[in-house]
């Protein structure tokens, strides 16, 4: 197909997708006037149900959390894609351990004195958001994000990711495991108690507490660990064929 | 009513990117701002003025709040989102190993 008939194809589905997407939203309820209802009840009742101050979470990991166990494990399944698709190849050569095993460039003293100085805030912010998940916003996701981003610092700043002569894959497989299968084990716990997947089971705890919330902070810290490790995984990989490459 | 245009524009030239694309790395960058403009729509539907974030830690229970699961959805898909970029630009990087080229254009037939 050449550039002139493609555009030509997706100008027709463009029009056409375009009008319908016009025509669904002048439908919807005008901007800033969401009229519920679901919203509000959970609004209502998260608290007194939950104990949990942060309703996002606790509609996340509680109301619909059969569903973020599924979303859970499509990002499972991604990393385990990026991990086979960026397997060594029988053709490449093995990267050197030790010395070698550092990016191919030296970045600025400017970059790495900033990356290492994020570092630690970087880990503790990474922790308060997850500690805090059915508080304040934020919680195991986002937490996860942040704490995998950390490493990223370590690699921006030139150095090693991880202990030069050990693999980290075997740790970081096992917590990104540990994380989705942790989830999964907590409803199960709430299934075989009460009948019913991911039932709460554990003391509600004082509201604004930060074990308040019953089983949510569980929750926030196994999908933190398989969110952080997960994107490690990930960057680790994408790292090892920057290391390829530049030995060529 | 500003809002929902801006998701259908986002949408619209996402998929413009897509189409027209000449490298797949790019092309997966375009995919990540079709994605976006799920993000503007759901949010939108749930956002409402004079409203606080979904949040009661600070404020007495019953004050009107926009709507958290809106947000609850926004927020998962984007870590998803992320996740699933990284599978899509391995894939790229596959395809560059294994053609020595980066152009849709330049993969006419499917190889086994």
């Amino acid at each position: 197909m050449t550039r002139r008939t493609r555009l030509i194809v997706f100008a027709v589905g463009a029009i056409g997708v375009g009008a319908a997407l016009i025509w669904g939203t002048a439908g919807a309820p005008p901007f800033g006037h969401y009229r519920g209802p679901y919203g509000d009840v959970f609004n209502r009742r998260a608290v007194p149900e939950r104990h949990a101050t942060n309703v996002i979470n606790a509609i996340t990991f509680d109301y619909r959390g059969i569903d973020t166990v599924g979303e859970e494990f499509i990002l499972f399944a991604a990393v385990m894609g990026v991990t086979v698709l960026l397997r060594r190849q029988r053709d490449e050569a093995t990267p050197r351990r030790g010395d070698g095993d550092r990016p191919p460039w030296r970045p600025s003293d400017a970059v790495r004195i900033a990356a290492l100085t994020l570092l630690a805030p970087a880990v503790l912010l990474g922790l308060y958001i997850v500690a805090h998940g059915t508080l304040t916003p934020g919680g195991g996701f986002q937490g996860g994000m942040i704490l995998g981003a950390a490493p990223l610092l370590v690699f921006l700043a030139g150095r090693t990711l991880l202990h030069p002569r050990r693999d980290p894959m075997g740790p970081l497989e096992f917590g990104e495991g540990l994380g989705a299968g942790g989830f999964v084990a907590i409803g199960m716990v709430g299934l075989i108690a009460t009948g019913a997947f991911l039932e709460n089971v554990w003391p509600l705890g004082r509201i604004g507490s930060i074990f308040s919330g019953g089983m949510l902070p569980f929750i926030n810290v196994a999908v933190g660990l398989e969110v952080g490790a997960g994107l490690v995984i990930a960057l680790y990989e994408f790292r090892e064929q920057t290391l390829l490459r530049g030995r060529g | 009513m500003l809002p929902y245009l801006l998701a259908a524009w986002l949408f619209l030239v996402g998929l413009y990117g897509v189409t027209t694309s000449r490298n797949f790395i790019h092309l997966v960058m375009c995919l990540s701002v079709v994605q976006s403009s799920t993000y503007v729509l759901i949010l939108a539907l749930g956002y409402r003025v004079n409203a606080t974030a979904p949040i009661s830690k600070d404020v007495p229970l019953g004050t009107r709040a926009v709507d958290p699961v809106a947000q609850s959805l926004v927020l998962t898909d984007i870590v998803v989102g992320v996740v699933v970029t990284a599978l899509l630009l391995s894939l790229a990087l596959q395809i560059h190993k294994r053609t020595g080229t980066l152009r849709p254009d330049d993969l006419h037939v499917m190889e086994g």
